[in-house]
């Protein structure tokens, strides 16, 4: 490939994503979902721009997801994976031998010999962390039971890959003696337990480079004291361990997670990660622009009820194991259908397993074409699906569960005060409220919190406090006020937005995110908006300064004085903002507020609070009278 | 011996010369309860039962502070409030503090002369603090003389310090074994103790 054609490629991509990406978000189809349209239509079934060697692309764009492993990998804490525990092995665990199996079966009934149907059954089994985690981070549903829940499979598919892998040359030594060493590959004339030996040798000598080695050198590398050093070494760490696992033709996924996981108890562990995040970010999004390419619509159009007839099953029936698991699992019925409708695609790891299948014999080639579409459809439709949750099956269940709340128990309790969202932060308020004999309505999308508060004997409504009917249920009409104290501060504005069209005679207290979303509740007209951490930041100076031998009194009152300052300011930059609202840069602009606080904060003399209990003016005035008497 | 409780409110101790000065002194004796009223609620939220507490240990209570506008700080109000309840500090029931020593130690920063009925001010400080007066009365306490540091807008540092090494004196002599507390509330000016026999009983 000559320098003309990549840089041609970059600049391909590179518009597809700009172009796509916001539309899809525009839309409110997600990032992801923006990715795969850009890749389908820049690829070969339409534009054709790019793609005449799918694996090509496919196997560049693979690094994207090498690198989200090793951050997931270096993001593991024993301490969460040890919480997660049941979730994961059980789960986890039996999500994937159900899955494996089920499919395994009903390949061997059509008629597949054993070692492909297992093969088949593995490669299946697993769901793509890539989209779902993605997708699970954007609309803000990682921390619901199901977001838990579906990310502890994850965890345990992204090692079940392990094993697979070792198993597979097993599987293929059963089914074809190897007949052409076409492949680079260390292990191709080896014997099938000589492959096994080989792998396992790969990665101890991750698990054994990662312990001994990482750390001296990171060591050499922060004495030079050259930034992009540091960015060079993660890289080259990330890429070693990809060719080391190419070699022993492994993937480099796999490696990348046990790198990360190694290094995660490490002291550079946050250097490495701010060092791999962009790239992660523009790979990750180039491997969706890849899957989106690889779809071999030709191959759709020759046999397009068999291709869509194996998607949907495949996903119903992984589908179907996933709600039984939940069931098992008690999952409440919305958070069970979010778990199954999220882990139900074929993930991205099927890819490469399809690929090492057919080199192995596995598979024919024309079946590992056809399961490519497959996975690659299966991966296409995930947002989709999150989407059609999203749409119509979760305020389905929020009008559900409304309902019959409504019945139980609205007509005697008229609450002065709607809190929306019962997280840590509107936790605390509903608490103080509620020691203070103020009952307040609680909404939140938390099925699983909300079964927990309805044992406790707290009114909760189960679901999206910016629908009408819920607020309309949870007697917004007779209220007084209305706490929105949300994660999210998109889904914090569309409640503003509807309590100030359906009901303007509610007190709206609103939990800001940072200045940028405080500046957005601004301009929408919110009075009382709360930024959620300045409290707590100010309590912590008037801490330090009082360790630091200042007065009690005199540190309280400064950092009272500063909070009454700083919002001022922020208001007067607010004002600044609207002005200029086409120059949107936010980084800059953020560094730029920033000054503009800090130049602020200096205007102050700090000690010149409370001049009426110091009367230096009236000491001076006395002392000039007296040198005037003598 | 008698415990001495000297419960001390300043907002800005920070920018005080006097007060620095006096309880740089009164920390070096020995067997002094000083309670930094600020400090200690820098909100202004009292801890009630914890003050009652202290005023119980204690034989003779001082209210510490400068003498803003012919009174004391918001927190000395804040804290006579909030501590002395009824049915505790007065009423039938209210016997807490019984029998005890109350006065106050404050800075004024005209000279004497000023708080007279011909000067500045127009009355003596001792009338001014006719609250305090009244409220040990009313919570059966001894309201001893007040020591009052005049004129310390004028003062310079080794004013100050002898001042404060006169308090130190006071204290001293205050909290000495066998010394006679009952002819405190005749005396004018708390200062007049020094005056007075160091064992009188």
């Amino acid at each position: 490939m000559d320098q003309h054609s990549l840089l041609f490629q970059a600049m391909v991509y590179l518009a597809a994503a700009i172009v796509f990406v916001p539309i899809a978000k525009k839309m409110g189809l997600g990032a992801v979902l923006g990715y795969l349209i850009a890749g389908i239509i820049i690829g070969p079934s339409l534009l054709g721009f790019i793609g005449r060697e799918g694996e090509d692309i496919m196997h560049f764009a693979e690094f994207g997801v090498v690198m989200m492993l090793f951050l997931i990998g270096i993001e593991l804490e024993p301490a969460l994976l040890w919480r997660l525990r049941a979730s994961i092995l059980g789960l986890g665990g039996l999500q994937v031998i159900l899955s494996s199996a089920a499919i395994a079966g009903i390949a061997l009934l059509i008629g597949q010999p054993l070692n492909t149907s297992l093969a088949l059954g593995m490669i299946l089994s697993l769901s793509s962390t890539a989209i779902v985690l993605q997708t699970l981070n954007e609309k803000g549903w990682m921390g619901t039971a199901a977001g838990q829940s579906a990310f502890s499979v994850l965890l345990f598919q992204d090692i079940a890959v392990i094993p697979m892998l070792a198993i597979f040359p097993l599987l293929a030594g059963n089914a074809a003696p190897d007949t052409a060493a076409h492949t680079h590959s260390l292990r191709d004339n080896l014997p099938g337990w000589g492959q096994t030996l080989v792998v396992l040798g790969a990665v101890a000598v991750i698990i054994i480079a990662g312990r001994y080695l990482v750390r001296p050198l990171m060591r050499i590398i922060a004495r030079t004291r050259v930034r992009e050093l540091f960015t060079a070494t993660a890289l080259l760490m990330v890429v070693a361990i990809a060719v080391l696992m190419n070699l022993v033709g492994l993937s480099s996924a796999l490696g990348a997670f046990l790198g990360g996981v190694v290094l995660a108890n490490s002291e550079y562990r946050h250097e490495l990660e701010s060092d791999i995040e962009p790239f992660k970010g523009l790979l990750l999004g180039l491997f969706f622009i890849a899957v989106g390419a690889s779809i071999d619509f030709r191959l759709i159009f020759e046999q397009p009820w068999l291709i869509l007839g194996l998607v949907l099953g495949i996903m119903t029936l992984k589908g179907i194991v996933l709600l039984l698991l939940g069931k098992i699992f008690k999952l409440n019925t919305d958070q069970n259908l979010l778990f199954a409708f999220a882990l139900a695609d074929i993930g991205e790891f099927a890819f490469v397993l399809l690929s090492f299948t057919s080199q192995a014999h596995l598979m024919s080639t024309e079946m590992t074409a056809m399961m490519t579409a497959v996975v690659a459809i299966s991966m296409a439709l995930t947002p989709l699906i999150m989407l059609l949750y999203e749409k119509v099956i979760q305020p389905y269940f929020t009008r559900s569960e409304v309902s019959t709340e409504r019945e139980a128990d609205q007509i005697n309790e008229k609450n002065p005060v709607i809190i929306a969202g019962f997280g840590r932060f509107g936790s605390m308020t509903g608490r103080f409220l509620r020691a203070n004999g103020i009952h307040a309505t609680i909404l939140d999308l938390d099925s699983d919190r909300v079964d927990a508060l309805h044992n406790l004997g707290i009114k909760v409504y189960y679901g999206d406090a910016s629908r009408y009917d819920l607020l309309v249920a949870a007697g917004a009409a007779d209220a007084k006020m209305l706490i929105i104290a949300t994660d999210h501060p998109e889904q914090t504005r569309d409640i503003v937005k509807m309590a100030q069209r359906y009901f303007p005679h509610l007190q709206l207290l609103v939990r800001a995110e940072n200045n940028e979303d405080t500046f957005e509740l601004m301009d929408l007209g919110v009075l009382h908006i709360y930024r959620e951490t300045v409290d707590t930041s100010l309590r912590v100076g008037v801490d330090a300064l009082r360790m630091l031998g200042q007065r009690a009194y005199h540190s309280e009152r400064a950092a009272r004085t500063f909070f009454r300052q700083d919002e001022r300011t922020l208001k007067g930059l607010s004002a600044l903002r609207d002005d200029k609202k086409q120059y949107i840069n936010s980084m800059k602009e953020r560094i730029e507020e920033m000054e503009k606080l800090i130049s602020s904060d200096r205007v102050k003399t700090w000690l010149d609070e409370g001049q009426g209990w110091d009367a230096e003016t009236l000491r001076d005035e006395i002392r000039g009278e007296k040198e005037g008497e003598e | 011996m008698a415990r001495v409780l000297i419960n001390f409110a300043h907002p800005a101790l920070e920018k005080s010369r006097v007060h620095a000065q006096l309880l740089r002194i009164i920390k070096n004796i020995p067997g002094i309860t000083l309670n930094d009223l600020y400090e200690q609620y820098p909100d202004l939220d009292i801890d009630v039962t914890r003050e009652q507490k202290l005023l119980e240990q204690h034989d003779i209570i001082f209210m510490q502070h400068p003498f803003y506008w012919y009174s004391a700080p918001a927190m000395v109000k804040q804290w006579l409030d909030l501590v002395l309840e009824h049915g505790w500090a007065y009423g039938h029931t209210g016997k807490a503090l019984q029998g005890k020593y109350f006065g106050n130690i404050i800075s004024a920063g005209g000279a004497e002369h000023s708080y007279q009925p011909d000067g500045h001010h127009g009355h003596t400080v001792h009338e001014f603090l006719l609250p305090f007066v009244q409220t040990a009365r009313l919570c059966n306490m001894h309201y001893v003389a007040p020591f009052v540091l005049y004129g310390v807008h004028r003062e310079d540092t080794s004013d100050i310090k002898e001042d404060a090494a006169e308090l130190g004196q006071v204290l001293e002599r205050l909290r000495g074994e066998k010394f006679d507390l009952t002819p405190l509330p005749g005396l004018n000016y708390l200062n007049q103790i020094l005056q007075l026999p160091a064992q009188t009983r």
